[in-house]
Protein backbone atom coordinates (compact mmCIF):
# COMPACT_ATOMS: atom_id res chain seq x y z
CA UNK A 1 0.00 0.00 0.00
CA UNK A 2 1.09 3.54 -0.62
CA UNK A 3 1.49 4.30 3.07
CA UNK A 4 3.46 6.71 5.21
CA UNK A 5 5.99 3.94 5.84
CA UNK A 6 7.16 4.20 2.20
CA UNK A 7 9.48 7.09 2.99
CA UNK A 8 12.23 6.86 0.43
CA UNK A 9 12.84 10.19 -1.31
CA UNK A 10 11.01 12.52 1.07
CA UNK A 11 12.95 15.53 2.37
CA UNK A 12 10.48 16.95 4.90
CA UNK A 13 11.76 15.29 8.07
CA UNK A 14 14.76 17.46 8.87
CA UNK A 15 18.29 16.39 9.73
CA UNK A 16 19.29 13.01 11.12
CA UNK A 17 19.81 13.37 14.86
CA UNK A 18 22.09 10.74 16.36
CA UNK A 19 21.83 10.35 20.12
CA UNK A 20 25.03 10.38 22.20
CA UNK A 21 25.64 7.15 24.13
CA UNK A 22 22.28 5.78 23.08
CA UNK A 23 21.01 2.85 25.18
CA UNK A 24 19.85 -0.30 23.40
CA UNK A 25 16.36 0.23 24.83
CA UNK A 26 14.99 3.57 26.02
CA UNK A 27 12.39 2.23 28.48
CA UNK A 28 11.58 -1.04 30.20
CA UNK A 29 8.41 -1.51 28.13
CA UNK A 30 10.46 -1.48 24.93
CA UNK A 31 12.34 -4.59 26.08
CA UNK A 32 9.10 -6.45 26.72
CA UNK A 33 7.59 -5.44 23.39
CA UNK A 34 10.74 -6.47 21.55
CA UNK A 35 10.80 -9.89 23.21
CA UNK A 36 7.03 -10.52 23.03
CA UNK A 37 7.08 -9.73 19.34
CA UNK A 38 10.10 -11.87 18.58
CA UNK A 39 8.65 -14.85 20.45
CA UNK A 40 4.92 -14.35 19.94
CA UNK A 41 4.62 -12.99 16.42
CA UNK A 42 5.57 -16.24 14.70
CA UNK A 43 2.67 -17.95 16.45
CA UNK A 44 0.26 -15.31 15.16
CA UNK A 45 1.30 -14.79 11.54
CA UNK A 46 4.28 -14.21 9.22
CA UNK A 47 6.98 -11.53 9.46
CA UNK A 48 5.48 -10.01 6.31
CA UNK A 49 2.03 -9.84 7.93
CA UNK A 50 3.65 -8.19 10.94
CA UNK A 51 5.31 -5.56 8.75
CA UNK A 52 1.98 -4.95 7.04
CA UNK A 53 0.26 -4.56 10.41
CA UNK A 54 2.71 -1.71 11.13
CA UNK A 55 1.96 -0.20 7.73
CA UNK A 56 -1.76 -0.22 8.58
CA UNK A 57 -1.23 2.07 11.60
CA UNK A 58 -2.87 5.48 11.55
CA UNK A 59 -0.28 7.60 9.69
CA UNK A 60 -0.18 10.38 12.27
CA UNK A 61 0.30 7.80 15.02
CA UNK A 62 3.01 6.13 12.95
CA UNK A 63 4.98 9.35 12.69
CA UNK A 64 4.51 10.42 16.30
CA UNK A 65 5.38 7.11 17.94
CA UNK A 66 8.70 5.41 18.51
CA UNK A 67 9.80 2.24 16.77
CA UNK A 68 8.74 -0.18 19.49
CA UNK A 69 5.33 1.47 19.71
CA UNK A 70 4.95 0.44 16.07
CA UNK A 71 5.75 -3.12 17.12
CA UNK A 72 3.28 -2.89 20.01
CA UNK A 73 0.49 -1.64 17.75
CA UNK A 74 1.11 -4.44 15.24
CA UNK A 75 1.38 -7.12 17.91
CA UNK A 76 -1.90 -6.06 19.52
CA UNK A 77 -3.63 -5.83 16.15
CA UNK A 78 -2.51 -9.30 15.03
CA UNK A 79 -3.32 -10.88 18.41
CA UNK A 80 -6.91 -9.69 18.04
CA UNK A 81 -7.21 -10.43 14.32
CA UNK A 82 -5.92 -13.95 14.83
CA UNK A 83 -8.34 -14.57 17.68
CA UNK A 84 -5.71 -15.02 20.37
CA UNK A 85 -7.07 -12.04 22.31
CA UNK A 86 -10.54 -10.52 22.24
CA UNK A 87 -10.86 -6.74 21.98
CA UNK A 88 -12.33 -6.82 25.49
CA UNK A 89 -9.33 -8.65 26.88
CA UNK A 90 -7.00 -6.15 25.25
CA UNK A 91 -9.01 -3.22 26.62
CA UNK A 92 -9.26 -4.57 30.17
CA UNK A 93 -5.99 -6.50 30.43
CA UNK A 94 -7.92 -9.40 31.97
CA UNK A 95 -7.90 -12.81 30.30
CA UNK A 96 -11.46 -14.16 29.92
CA UNK A 97 -10.22 -17.66 29.25
CA UNK A 98 -6.81 -19.25 29.27
CA UNK A 99 -5.12 -20.38 26.09
CA UNK A 100 -6.12 -23.56 24.34
CA UNK A 101 -2.59 -24.27 23.18
CA UNK A 102 -1.42 -27.80 23.79
CA UNK A 103 2.28 -26.94 23.59
CA UNK A 104 3.74 -24.79 26.33
CA UNK A 105 5.61 -21.59 25.54
CA UNK A 106 9.23 -21.76 24.44
CA UNK A 107 11.56 -22.32 27.44
CA UNK A 108 14.48 -19.93 28.12
CA UNK A 109 16.98 -22.67 27.21
CA UNK A 110 15.74 -22.55 23.61
CA UNK A 111 16.75 -18.91 23.08
CA UNK A 112 20.36 -19.38 21.91
CA UNK A 113 19.25 -21.77 19.16
CA UNK A 114 16.43 -19.43 18.08
CA UNK A 115 18.73 -16.40 17.93
CA UNK A 116 21.68 -18.09 16.24
CA UNK A 117 19.61 -20.29 13.95
CA UNK A 118 17.47 -17.52 12.51
CA UNK A 119 14.71 -17.98 9.99
CA UNK A 120 16.10 -18.07 6.44
CA UNK A 121 13.77 -16.87 3.68
CA UNK A 122 15.44 -18.52 0.69
CA UNK A 123 13.70 -21.59 -0.70
CA UNK A 124 14.52 -24.59 -2.86
CA UNK A 125 10.99 -24.84 -4.20
CA UNK A 126 8.77 -22.41 -6.05
CA UNK A 127 9.94 -20.47 -9.11
CA UNK A 128 13.56 -21.54 -9.33
CA UNK A 129 14.59 -20.43 -12.82
CA UNK A 130 15.33 -16.70 -12.93
CA UNK A 131 13.91 -14.75 -15.85
CA UNK A 132 16.71 -12.17 -15.69
CA UNK A 133 20.50 -12.43 -15.65
CA UNK A 134 23.24 -10.12 -14.40
CA UNK A 135 23.52 -7.17 -16.78
CA UNK A 136 19.92 -7.30 -17.99
CA UNK A 137 18.15 -3.95 -18.25
CA UNK A 138 14.86 -3.93 -16.35
CA UNK A 139 12.07 -1.55 -15.46
CA UNK A 140 10.41 -1.58 -12.06
CA UNK A 141 6.70 -2.05 -12.66
CA UNK A 142 4.30 0.73 -11.83
CA UNK A 143 2.30 -1.27 -9.30
CA UNK A 144 0.13 0.29 -6.61
CA UNK A 145 -1.23 -2.63 -4.60
CA UNK A 146 -3.49 -1.93 -1.63
CA UNK A 147 -1.83 -4.73 0.35
CA UNK A 148 1.76 -5.32 1.43
CA UNK A 149 4.61 -4.85 -1.01
CA UNK A 150 8.35 -4.27 -0.82
CA UNK A 151 8.41 -2.29 -4.05
CA UNK A 152 8.82 1.31 -2.86
CA UNK A 153 7.23 4.13 -4.80
CA UNK A 154 10.51 5.84 -5.60
CA UNK A 155 11.67 3.09 -7.98
CA UNK A 156 8.36 2.38 -9.73
CA UNK A 157 8.55 2.98 -13.45
CA UNK A 158 12.32 3.54 -13.29
CA UNK A 159 14.93 1.73 -15.37
CA UNK A 160 17.76 -0.19 -13.79
CA UNK A 161 20.05 -3.14 -14.31
CA UNK A 162 20.40 -6.50 -12.62
CA UNK A 163 23.65 -6.73 -10.64
CA UNK A 164 23.06 -9.96 -8.73
CA UNK A 165 20.65 -12.89 -8.72
CA UNK A 166 20.13 -13.73 -5.04
CA UNK A 167 18.13 -16.94 -5.55
CA UNK A 168 14.53 -17.84 -4.81
CA UNK A 169 12.96 -16.10 -1.82
CA UNK A 170 9.59 -15.98 -0.05
CA UNK A 171 7.36 -13.40 -1.79
CA UNK A 172 6.14 -10.84 0.78
CA UNK A 173 3.17 -9.65 -1.28
CA UNK A 174 1.41 -13.01 -0.86
CA UNK A 175 3.01 -14.15 2.39
CA UNK A 176 1.63 -11.11 4.23
CA UNK A 177 -1.92 -11.99 3.26
CA UNK A 178 -2.31 -15.68 4.02
CA UNK A 179 -1.70 -16.57 0.37
CA UNK A 180 1.41 -18.61 0.99
CA UNK A 181 5.12 -18.07 0.43
CA UNK A 182 5.00 -18.39 -3.39
CA UNK A 183 8.83 -18.17 -3.59
CA UNK A 184 10.31 -16.48 -6.65
CA UNK A 185 13.66 -15.07 -7.77
CA UNK A 186 15.03 -12.02 -5.98
CA UNK A 187 17.50 -9.62 -7.61
CA UNK A 188 19.81 -6.82 -6.62
CA UNK A 189 18.95 -3.99 -9.03
CA UNK A 190 21.02 -0.86 -9.62
CA UNK A 191 19.41 2.45 -10.49
CA UNK A 192 21.48 5.52 -11.21
CA UNK A 193 20.78 8.46 -8.91
CA UNK A 194 19.96 10.53 -12.01
CA UNK A 195 17.38 7.98 -13.21
CA UNK A 196 15.65 8.19 -9.83
CA UNK A 197 16.07 11.86 -8.95
CA UNK A 198 16.79 13.71 -12.16
CA UNK A 199 19.71 15.58 -13.71
CA UNK A 200 20.65 17.46 -10.52
CA UNK A 201 21.64 14.20 -8.81
CA UNK A 202 25.33 13.27 -8.79
CA UNK A 203 26.34 11.40 -11.94
CA UNK A 204 28.68 9.27 -9.84
CA UNK A 205 26.00 7.89 -7.53
CA UNK A 206 23.83 4.76 -7.62
CA UNK A 207 21.06 3.13 -5.61
CA UNK A 208 20.95 -0.62 -5.09
CA UNK A 209 17.74 -2.33 -4.03
CA UNK A 210 16.53 -5.93 -3.78
CA UNK A 211 13.46 -6.55 -5.94
CA UNK A 212 11.43 -9.69 -6.59
CA UNK A 213 10.89 -10.90 -10.15
CA UNK A 214 7.20 -9.94 -10.20
CA UNK A 215 8.22 -6.32 -9.57
CA UNK A 216 10.20 -6.21 -12.82
CA UNK A 217 9.72 -6.04 -16.60
CA UNK A 218 12.43 -6.19 -19.26
CA UNK A 219 13.39 -2.62 -20.17
CA UNK B 1 20.91 17.19 -3.59
CA UNK B 2 24.23 18.95 -3.79
CA UNK B 3 22.60 22.33 -4.41
CA UNK B 4 21.34 22.73 -0.85
CA UNK B 5 23.64 25.63 -0.27
CA UNK B 6 22.91 27.55 -3.44
CA UNK B 7 19.15 27.39 -2.85
CA UNK B 8 19.48 28.24 0.81
CA UNK B 9 17.08 25.51 1.91
CA UNK B 10 18.74 22.56 3.55
CA UNK B 11 16.96 19.82 5.43
CA UNK B 12 17.97 21.69 8.57
CA UNK B 13 15.50 24.42 7.71
CA UNK B 14 12.50 22.07 7.90
CA UNK B 15 9.96 23.64 10.26
CA UNK B 16 9.14 21.89 13.54
CA UNK B 17 6.26 19.50 12.98
CA UNK B 18 4.03 18.46 15.90
CA UNK B 19 3.45 15.08 14.27
CA UNK B 20 7.15 14.34 14.61
CA UNK B 21 7.29 14.90 18.35
CA UNK B 22 7.60 11.38 19.71
CA UNK B 23 5.41 10.19 22.56
CA UNK B 24 8.04 10.09 25.26
CA UNK B 25 6.74 12.30 28.07
CA UNK B 26 6.77 10.65 31.53
CA UNK B 27 2.97 10.33 31.38
CA UNK B 28 3.05 8.68 27.97
CA UNK B 29 5.84 6.35 29.04
CA UNK B 30 3.91 5.39 32.19
CA UNK B 31 0.81 4.64 30.10
CA UNK B 32 2.87 2.47 27.76
CA UNK B 33 4.45 0.60 30.67
CA UNK B 34 0.98 -0.22 32.00
CA UNK B 35 -0.37 -1.25 28.61
CA UNK B 36 2.62 -3.48 27.89
CA UNK B 37 2.48 -5.13 31.32
CA UNK B 38 -1.18 -5.95 30.66
CA UNK B 39 -0.35 -7.39 27.24
CA UNK B 40 2.43 -9.53 28.68
CA UNK B 41 0.14 -10.97 31.36
CA UNK B 42 -2.44 -11.75 28.67
CA UNK B 43 0.04 -13.47 26.35
CA UNK B 44 1.43 -15.45 29.29
CA UNK B 45 -2.10 -16.49 30.31
CA UNK B 46 -2.77 -17.61 26.74
CA UNK B 47 0.39 -19.70 26.74
CA UNK B 48 2.16 -17.86 23.91
CA UNK B 49 5.18 -16.70 25.89
CA UNK B 50 6.73 -17.07 29.32
CA UNK B 51 8.22 -14.10 31.15
CA UNK B 52 11.45 -16.03 31.84
CA UNK B 53 11.95 -16.61 28.13
CA UNK B 54 11.29 -12.94 27.39
CA UNK B 55 13.95 -12.05 30.00
CA UNK B 56 16.42 -14.39 28.35
CA UNK B 57 15.86 -12.92 24.90
CA UNK B 58 16.27 -9.34 26.16
CA UNK B 59 19.49 -10.29 27.98
CA UNK B 60 20.83 -11.87 24.81
CA UNK B 61 20.34 -8.70 22.76
CA UNK B 62 21.58 -6.45 25.55
CA UNK B 63 24.71 -8.43 26.32
CA UNK B 64 25.72 -10.82 23.54
CA UNK B 65 25.05 -8.97 20.31
CA UNK B 66 26.47 -5.64 19.26
CA UNK B 67 28.79 -3.80 16.89
CA UNK B 68 31.81 -5.51 18.45
CA UNK B 69 30.84 -8.54 16.36
CA UNK B 70 30.91 -6.56 13.13
CA UNK B 71 34.14 -4.87 14.20
CA UNK B 72 35.68 -8.31 14.67
CA UNK B 73 34.69 -9.20 11.10
CA UNK B 74 36.10 -5.94 9.73
CA UNK B 75 39.42 -6.25 11.56
CA UNK B 76 39.84 -9.83 10.32
CA UNK B 77 39.16 -8.70 6.75
CA UNK B 78 41.78 -5.95 7.13
CA UNK B 79 44.52 -8.32 8.26
CA UNK B 80 43.63 -11.44 6.25
CA UNK B 81 43.21 -10.92 2.48
CA UNK B 82 41.89 -14.45 1.95
CA UNK B 83 39.21 -13.87 4.59
CA UNK B 84 38.29 -10.56 2.98
CA UNK B 85 37.86 -12.30 -0.36
CA UNK B 86 35.54 -14.89 1.21
CA UNK B 87 33.64 -12.15 3.04
CA UNK B 88 32.94 -10.16 -0.10
CA UNK B 89 31.98 -13.29 -2.04
CA UNK B 90 29.80 -15.07 0.55
CA UNK B 91 29.34 -12.87 3.59
CA UNK B 92 26.90 -15.12 5.45
CA UNK B 93 29.36 -18.02 5.50
CA UNK B 94 32.42 -15.89 6.21
CA UNK B 95 30.70 -14.13 9.11
CA UNK B 96 29.56 -17.49 10.50
CA UNK B 97 33.22 -18.60 10.48
CA UNK B 98 33.74 -16.08 13.29
CA UNK B 99 30.69 -17.34 15.19
CA UNK B 100 28.07 -14.77 14.17
CA UNK B 101 24.81 -15.86 12.59
CA UNK B 102 21.07 -15.95 13.03
CA UNK B 103 18.04 -13.70 13.20
CA UNK B 104 18.19 -10.79 10.76
CA UNK B 105 21.53 -11.97 9.43
CA UNK B 106 20.44 -15.10 7.60
CA UNK B 107 21.40 -13.60 4.23
CA UNK B 108 24.32 -11.20 4.53
CA UNK B 109 26.13 -9.06 2.01
CA UNK B 110 29.23 -7.01 2.78
CA UNK B 111 30.06 -4.06 0.53
CA UNK B 112 33.52 -2.54 0.46
CA UNK B 113 34.48 1.10 0.75
CA UNK B 114 37.49 2.12 -1.33
CA UNK B 115 39.27 5.45 -1.93
CA UNK B 116 36.78 6.22 -4.72
CA UNK B 117 33.58 4.46 -3.54
CA UNK B 118 31.51 5.02 -0.40
CA UNK B 119 28.65 2.70 0.58
CA UNK B 120 25.67 3.65 2.75
CA UNK B 121 22.99 1.25 4.07
CA UNK B 122 19.35 2.17 4.74
CA UNK B 123 15.94 0.52 4.96
CA UNK B 124 13.39 2.98 3.59
CA UNK B 125 10.32 0.78 4.19
CA UNK B 126 10.97 -0.26 7.79
CA UNK B 127 14.24 -0.64 9.67
CA UNK B 128 15.98 -3.80 8.45
CA UNK B 129 19.42 -4.08 10.04
CA UNK B 130 22.04 -6.87 10.38
CA UNK B 131 21.49 -7.85 14.03
CA UNK B 132 24.13 -10.61 14.41
CA UNK B 133 26.96 -8.24 13.47
CA UNK B 134 25.66 -4.84 14.61
CA UNK B 135 23.09 -5.64 17.32
CA UNK B 136 19.80 -3.75 17.41
CA UNK B 137 19.69 -0.50 15.41
CA UNK B 138 20.02 3.00 16.88
CA UNK B 139 16.89 5.18 16.90
CA UNK B 140 18.10 7.44 14.10
CA UNK B 141 18.34 4.46 11.73
CA UNK B 142 14.64 3.78 12.38
CA UNK B 143 13.42 7.38 12.23
CA UNK B 144 11.88 9.17 9.28
CA UNK B 145 14.73 11.60 8.60
CA UNK B 146 17.29 8.90 7.82
CA UNK B 147 14.93 6.49 6.08
CA UNK B 148 13.54 9.15 3.77
CA UNK B 149 16.56 11.22 2.84
CA UNK B 150 19.35 8.65 2.54
CA UNK B 151 18.23 7.61 -0.93
CA UNK B 152 17.59 11.07 -2.40
CA UNK B 153 20.32 13.04 -0.60
CA UNK B 154 22.94 10.61 0.68
CA UNK B 155 25.69 13.23 0.66
CA UNK B 156 23.54 15.55 2.78
CA UNK B 157 22.83 12.74 5.25
CA UNK B 158 26.56 12.05 5.47
CA UNK B 159 27.11 15.74 6.24
CA UNK B 160 24.66 15.33 9.16
CA UNK B 161 27.24 12.87 10.51
CA UNK B 162 30.13 15.23 9.79
CA UNK B 163 31.37 13.40 6.71
CA UNK B 164 31.96 15.53 3.62
CA UNK B 165 32.72 13.37 0.61
CA UNK B 166 34.74 14.52 -2.34
CA UNK B 167 32.59 15.11 -5.44
CA UNK B 168 34.55 12.49 -7.32
CA UNK B 169 33.72 9.78 -4.77
CA UNK B 170 30.94 7.50 -6.00
CA UNK B 171 28.17 6.94 -3.46
CA UNK B 172 26.38 3.61 -3.46
CA UNK B 173 23.21 3.50 -1.38
CA UNK B 174 21.84 0.06 -0.45
CA UNK B 175 18.11 -0.03 0.37
CA UNK B 176 17.47 -3.25 2.35
CA UNK B 177 14.05 -3.87 0.86
CA UNK B 178 14.16 -7.69 1.09
CA UNK B 179 15.70 -10.17 3.52
CA UNK B 180 19.30 -9.51 2.46
CA UNK B 181 21.12 -7.58 5.20
CA UNK B 182 24.03 -5.29 4.42
CA UNK B 183 27.16 -4.31 6.27
CA UNK B 184 29.84 -1.92 5.03
CA UNK B 185 33.50 -2.94 5.11
CA UNK B 186 35.07 0.45 5.87
CA UNK B 187 38.50 1.50 4.68
CA UNK B 188 41.38 0.75 7.00
CA UNK B 189 42.72 4.14 8.07
CA UNK B 190 46.27 5.21 7.46
CA UNK B 191 48.68 4.90 10.36
CA UNK B 192 47.33 1.54 11.53
CA UNK B 193 49.92 -0.66 9.83
CA UNK B 194 51.49 -1.72 13.12
CA UNK B 195 48.26 -2.33 15.02
CA UNK B 196 47.17 -5.79 16.12
CA UNK B 197 43.87 -7.30 15.02
CA UNK B 198 42.53 -6.67 18.52
CA UNK B 199 43.55 -3.02 18.41
CA UNK B 200 41.99 -2.65 14.98
CA UNK B 201 38.74 -4.16 16.26
CA UNK B 202 38.53 -1.46 18.93
CA UNK B 203 38.91 1.20 16.24
CA UNK B 204 35.88 0.15 14.16
CA UNK B 205 32.71 2.06 14.99
CA UNK B 206 29.14 0.93 14.43
CA UNK B 207 28.43 3.96 12.26
CA UNK B 208 31.31 3.12 9.92
CA UNK B 209 29.73 -0.28 9.26
CA UNK B 210 26.38 1.36 8.41
CA UNK B 211 28.35 3.66 6.15
CA UNK B 212 27.56 7.04 7.71
CA UNK B 213 31.12 7.65 8.87
CA UNK B 214 34.66 6.51 8.13
CA UNK B 215 36.88 4.74 10.62
CA UNK B 216 39.04 7.39 12.25
CA UNK B 217 42.79 6.91 12.57
CA UNK B 218 43.98 6.31 16.13
CA UNK B 219 44.51 9.48 18.15
CA UNK B 220 48.16 10.55 18.04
Amino acid sequence: MNGVHDMGGMTCYGPVKPEENEPIFHAAWEKRVFAMTMLGMGQLDTLDAFRHAIERMDPTHYLSSTYYEHWLAALEALAVEKGVLTPEELATGVAQETGKRTEGPLPPEAIPAVVQGGAPCNRTEGRLTPRFSVGDQVQARNLNPTGHTRLPRYVRGKNGSIVQVHGTFVYPDTNAHGQGEQPQPLYSVRFTAQELWGPDAAATDDLYIDLWEDYLDPA
Amino acid sequence: MSDDHTHGHSAHDAPPNPYLEKHTTPEQTAALEKRVQALESLLVAKGLVSSETLDKLVETYENDLGPINGATVVARAWVDPAYKERLLKDATTAIAELGFSGLQGEHMMVVENTPDTHNLVVCTLCSCYPWPVLGLPPAWFKDAAYRSRSVVDPRGVLRDFGLELDESTAVKVWDSSAEIRYMVLPERPAGTEDMSEEELTALVSRDSMIGVTKVQPPAA
